[in-house]
């Protein structure tokens, strides 16, 4: 039985006399949940304790039983507070032949995709859920890959690094002969590719469209059709499938399709050492590298417990503010891609992107994969030079080049025409919703986790949250330029008072290991919330490594905010939500 | 009045529009000259960012990293690699294969590499393999022109090595500093002698 901490301990007492022998403190961090209570437990959180924002949904598979627990898996619900503060982490246990347990998705909206995603990994059956179908997979997948014991296809051994790459492992074979793709697929048992109706799946998605909102007694009228937009359409920012149910010109119902850039990142996690895993998080949002390292880091640090040097925390700052300028950049301009302005906002932003991009190769090596920032600090210190750079670009260049971007994106009629009033996400359901950072905001709801959970020496710094009052795709768009406004300001502050020291806690080993624990760390990333829930066994492999992906949870209202717009209005939303689908797919 | 935001609009286009103009005025006869381009792109750049390759090449910043490379001892003219092999630990897609050599008499393993084998196709170009090598051995390359017509396949020792010379060329500050540490040991070890 661990012992509880932070908000846990606070909130154990108020549970337990209110539902006497349902909760006992976990192994590792936070409270388990008996199956049966878990939605009275969080209706009860959120109606009188507060916790009304449901963060995080994931499971971890434990095949093996524990001396308090038998085989299981372990679902993890991650609540905050609106008002601040640390996470409250739900544990609930299922059995791990049959594994079913309450869903949550018709109290908190915001588990919806994250359920889907636990039962295409994991194969947990939601009961009470409206729409449990895969997720990311196809329908048909054979297995749950995520559960510990399913192998991939090229399976080589549990962990890296493999045994075949050392001294005597034998002749190098070329990765695509390792990889035949005659190999690449693995079907179920008894199943026959040519057997196979590729309708499947589609048939569920579309029963599932034509059954919302419907009178079953009314038949389908002629003029009802089905549109795919995607998932080749330059307007879906990458390989998106949206399913949309039209009448005439307007949107009945629309079911988001994901998984064609899937590649089971979170399988690949709890292969890699802790360390190898860096790089591989600059490919979720690869717009925002650094802020991936970031969240992942801090992550870490949070179970080695390691202090950062207070020069590395301002480097981090540094890197992070100019991620969310590129960011809020290019999410303005491919914008202005959606509601009529072809290419030429998303150029003017990719100019200044550029710009930033030359601070960050001379800094970290790369202009979009950077890999630069490590558990205890960064990887290096700043090149000659730099800071003065960085200065000219922040005090010379961006104020006066985002001024006519702004001009010209905020006060253009045509702009103004296409998104005030279009998609309007009120604040209760933007949190009911689960939606982080500038969609979050731009409802009104003023949620900055650089203020309610300060990291990296947030609390120095002077900035303002921004926050909007229609929560409309105007209001998003025009809160993304004054978050760039408040990034300059932080990187005025931060550049000038650069302090002096190591940028590095502790010298790195490839084989670092971490202390056995669980922990969830997060931050502010230009797109929202990023999340890391991480679980140790103290080896230098995670047990557990999974990602809250804020571009997938930000898509959850969707469909809520495109149910009786204009199909024109459908790309003007998903624009104004900006997503990144390396990071929605994983 | 309605409108007036369109019309700042195609002004501001209209500006950009012509500060190429401005941009191709200012540097007439000199806009090949590769001195202009870091000005050019750089953040006091008016004009297009556009650079014309292959005619024009992009200065690339030292820490700037595509593929690693053996580093060939300028005093021994072999390898510095000792085959320790951990590098090919520390590589996050396991695209390094090493083979320790041995001696032919004794049989016993020497600290140098028999085979290295490095899988381009593999290679993410992540870093760590330099960030990591003990003995400085294993560098970034910063060329970026490797397109090809075939697989690139395997890599040996051979075809990665490159001399120190060039090392010290691409990465002058990172060599100064390996330079110092080396003159630093060698200071030691000439005082506890």
């Amino acid at each position: 039985m661990g012992e509880l901490k932070g908000v846990a301990a606070d909130i154990f007492p108020r549970l337990n006399e209110r539902f006497p022998g349902a909760l006992q403190p976990a192994e590792r961090d936070g409270l388990v949940v008996d199956a049966r209570q878990l939605v009275a437990v969080a209706r009860f959180l959120r109606d009188e304790q507060q916790f009304h924002y449901l963060s995080s949904v994931t499971a971890v598979d434990y095949p093996q039983p524990t001396a308090e627990f038998p085989a299981r898996f372990d679902l993890v619900y991650h609540f905050y507070r609106l008002s601040g503060g640390g996470y409250l982490a739900l544990h609930v246990h299922a059995d791990r032949d049959k594994p079913v347990v309450p869903s949550l998705t018709p109290e908190f909206p915001a588990a919806d995709f994250q359920e889907r995603e636990v039962w295409d990994m994991f194969g947990v059956r939601f009961e009470g859920h409206p729409d449990l179908r895969r997720l990311l997979l196809w329908e048909g997948f054979d297995g749950f890959p995520l559960r510990k014991d399913w192998k991939e296809a090229y399976y080589e051994e549990e962990h890296k690094p493999f045994k075949s790459r050392f001294p005597e492992g034998g002749a190098p074979v070329p990765a695509e002969e390792r990889t035949p793709l005659k190999d690449n697929l693995r079907f179920p048992a008894g199943w026959e590719p040519q057997d196979w109706d590729f309708e499947e799946a589609d048939r569920l998605l579309y029963q599932r469209m034509l059954s919302a909102d419907r009178d079953p007694a009314k038949p389908l009228q002629t003029d009802e059709m089905i549109l795919n937009m995607g998932p080749h359409h330059p307007s879906t920012h990458g390989v998106f499938r949206l399913a949309v149910r039209l009448d005439g010109e307007t949107v009945r119902h629309l079911e988001p399709v994901f998984g064609y850039l899937h590649r089971n990142h979170e399988k690949i996690g709890e292969r890699n050492t802790w360390l190898q895993n860096i790089p591989f998080t600059d490919r979720l949002d690869y717009i925002n590298g650094m802020t991936n390292n970031l969240a992942y880091c801090i992550a870490m640090e949070k179970l080695l417990g390691w202090e950062v040097p207070e020069r590395a925390q301002t480097l981090r700052v540094i890197m992070a503010e100019f991620a969310r300028i590129i960011n809020h950049m290019v999410a303005a301009g491919f914008y202005g891609n959606d509601v009529g302005f072809f290419v030429t906002a998303a150029l003017y932003a990719m100019e200044e992107r550029e710009l930033i991009l030359d601070l960050f190769e001379a800094v970290s090596g790369g202009r979009m994969l950077y890999n630069y920032m490590r558990p205890g600090g960064v990887a290096a210190d700043l090149p000659e030079g730099w800071v003065e750079q960085a200065k000219l670009l922040v005090d010379e260049r961006l104020p006066r080049k985002i001024e006519l971007m702004q001009t010209m994106m905020l006060e253009n009629e045509i702009v103004q025409g296409r998104s005030v009033g279009v998609g309007v996400l009120p604040p209760d359901r933007a949190i009911a919703f689960g939606t982080a950072g500038p969609v979050l905001r731009a409802s009104g709801v003023p949620y900055d986790i650089r203020r309610a959970e300060p990291y990296c020496g947030y609390e120095q710094f002077d900035f303002d949250i921004v926050t909007a009052e229609h929560g409309d795709s105007y209001d998003r768009l025009a809160l993304r330029f004054g978050e760039i406004w408040q990034s300059l300001r932080i990187l005025r502050q931060a550049l000038d008072r650069i302090p002096a020291g190591p940028v590095q806690a502790k010298k790195l080993t490839p084989g670092l290991k971490l202390p056995a624990g669980e922990t969830y760390g997060r931050i502010e990333a230009p797109k929202g919330e990023l999340g890391f829930y991480l679980v140790s066994d103290g080896s230098a492999n995670p047990y557990r490594y999974h990602i809250r992906a804020t571009s997938l949870i930000n898509l959850t209202p969707l469909s809520y905010l495109t149910r009786g717009m204009k199909i024109a209005d459908v790309v003007a939303i998903l624009g104004s939500i900006d997503l990144t689908m390396g990071e929605v797919d994983r | 009045m309605y409108g007036i935001g369109v019309l700042k609009t195609l002004g501001i286009t209209f500006y950009h529009f012509l500060m190429t103009y401005v941009d191709e005025i200012r540097y007439l006869g000199r806009r090949d000259d590769p001195k202009n381009i870091p000005e050019r792109q750089g953040p006091l750049g008016r004009g297009a960012f556009t650079l014309q390759y292959p005619r024009e090449r992009r200065p690339v910043p030292e820490r700037s990293r595509n593929i690693p490379f053996l580093v060939v001892d300028g005093e021994t003219g072999k390898l510095r690699c000792t085959a320790c092999g951990i590098c090919a630990q520390a590589c996050p897609v396991q695209c390094i294969w090493i083979e320790r050599a041995k001696d032919p008499e004794t049989g016993r393993p020497q600290s140098m590499a028999a085979a290295y084998h490095l899988d381009i196709g593999l290679c993410m170009s992540c870093g760590y393999c330099a960030e990591f090598c003990p003995f400085d051995a294993i560098k970034m390359d910063q060329d970026w022109e490797l397109s090809s017509y075939t697989r690139p396949g395997f890599w040996s020792a051979e075809q990665l090595a490159k001399p120190e010379t060039y090392h010290a060329q691409l990465h002058p500050a990172d060599y100064a500093e390996e330079q110092a540490k080396k003159a630093a040991k060698a200071a030691r070890a000439r005082k506890s002698a």
